[in-house]
């Protein structure tokens, strides 16, 4: 009745890894996007701006993905916007990186020092180009090394995708454990997988955060 | 629009929830101590001068932190239970998010031991103390100091996550919800609702946790500022 894990379960499920993938890159891209203007915004001498986008983190940071994905999911076509899973889990989890992104990014804007944005002030720059020429290249510095270790947040939060039905690794591994009823192989292959996503963007992290802080040394 | 919102379900299912949220409660405040705790052995085996023990360490923290909690979740709860080993779905939740959290926990540690001054290691050893007694009364309570509002974000983290042991039937304010809306149809009312007690548990816990510094550490009181 059952069939045995085989290599062709390690295919199928290596399909399902490419929505991981996919919806990993959809959730970095368009978070970061958004995550981007939060950061500037964020740092905007206007108080109401900062309150505000402080308030839409905090928010964020303060809710479960999997209920902020539920809510989407079930809230949208309240709304008359139809949603499939794959749309309902990709806005959840752009929410919840632009809000860590931004939180990261902002913080690296605020780490360059005070006198470099004076500097540039009294260099009579327009806002624009004390951004892109003067802040901005040293911030990227500082925002390198956390980026890049949130990718692997971003990755290990795109399985909870799974619960609402996006047919991610971890939905295709419940498939293949119903198929096969070997759960601790079927899972454990799905470690794997996620580990060899992540693992490297662990290690590509802490190796920029090596080369970046031998100048503070 | 010609939605009707409908909280109705409150007035018969608010039990459900009460007790649901009560539940993760009790999962957050039991997995912050193991995962403390847990951590902090991890973190003192990692300073270790036996490199098996360290390098144990090191594969545990890199394997839990590179793989999703809902994956370790499940081998814990289907995994372990097919090899044999049966836990029902709170202990397997309590189990997997101990490991998950200790994990964190640990690396978190460890980057204040390591922070601290080698000359007052030095000088504990100069004084004789043993190696217990440095780590106890030298290395780990500065340590704890000092990285008291990562462990203060990591254990909230951790509250949140507890939604995710709903996936394999543990009985908490996820779990309690998704019995709700399958009862009344009433999804995204239902989500909205604890998705309000979630924010209100993640405040008030950072909150509290807040105040514990204050009282842990006197110095940050004195000062009101961290190291």
């Amino acid at each position: 009745m059952f069939t045995n894990f085989a290599l062709i379960h390690v295919q199928v499920l290596l399909g399902g890894l490419i929505w991981t993938v996919v919806l990993s890159l959809i959730s970095f891209v368009f978070g970061g996007l958004i995550g981007f203007a939060l950061a500037l915004a964020g740092v905007s001498k206007v108080r109401w701006v900062s309150r505000t986008i402080a308030t839409y983190v905090a928010l964020i940071q303060g809710s479960p993905v999997l209920i902020i994905m539920f809510v989407i999911y079930f809230g949208l076509p309240i709304l008359g916007v139809e949603v499939g899973s794959l749309t309902a889990a990709g806005i959840a989890l752009v929410l919840f990186s632009s809000a860590y992104l931004g939180t990261i990014w902002r913080a690296s804007l605020q780490s360059v020092p005070k006198t470099q944005w004076e500097g540039a002030d009294c260099l009579a720059l327009t806002y624009a180009q004390r951004m892109g020429l003067v802040i901005l290249p040293q911030a990227i510095r500082i925002a390198t090394p956390p980026t890049v270790g949130f990718m692997v947040q971003i990755v290990k939060n795109t399985s909870l995708a799974s619960v609402i039905g996006v047919v991610d690794v971890t939905y295709v591994g419940k498939q293949v454990n119903a198929a096969t009823f070997q759960p601790f192989t079927t899972y454990l292959v799905i470690a794997v997988l996620y580990f060899c996503l992540c693992y490297p963007l662990s290690v590509l992290s802490r190796r920029f955060e090596r080369a970046y802080s031998v100048s503070h040394r | 629009m010609s939605y009707q919102f409908d909280f109705s379900f409150l007035a018969d299912y608010w039990p459900l929830l009460f007790w649901g949220t009560v539940a993760t409660i009790r999962m957050s405040v039991i997995v912050t101590c193991s995962g403390f705790v847990f951590g902090t052995l991890c973190a003192v085996a990692s300073t270790s001068r036996i490199a098996v023990l360290r390098n144990l360490v090191a594969v545990y923290v890199e394997a839990i932190r590179n793989t999703p909690l809902l994956v370790q979740l499940f081998l814990v709860y289907f995994g372990l239970s097919s090899l044999g080993l049966r836990f029902s779905a709170e202990t397997s939740a309590l189990i997997g998010l101990t490991i998950n959290v200790g994990a964190y926990s640990s690396e978190i540690i460890r980057a204040g031991l390591e922070a601290i001054h080698r000359g007052q290691i030095e000088a504990a050893d100069t004084l004789g103390f043993s190696r217990l007694q440095v780590l106890a009364g030298v290395m780990l309570p500065p340590a704890f100091e000092k990285v008291y509002p990562a462990l203060v974000s990591q254990y909230v983290l951790l509250m949140l996550g507890t939604s995710i042991t709903s996936q394999i039937s543990a009985e908490e304010l996820t779990g309690a919800a998704s019995r709700i809306q399958s009862m009344t149809f009433r999804s995204f009312e239902v989500y909205l609702v604890i998705l309000g007690v979630y924010l209100v548990l993640s405040f008030g816990m950072r909150g509290l946790l807040r105040l514990l510094g204050l009282v842990l550490f006197p110095r940050l009181r004195r000062l009101g500022t961290n190291l």
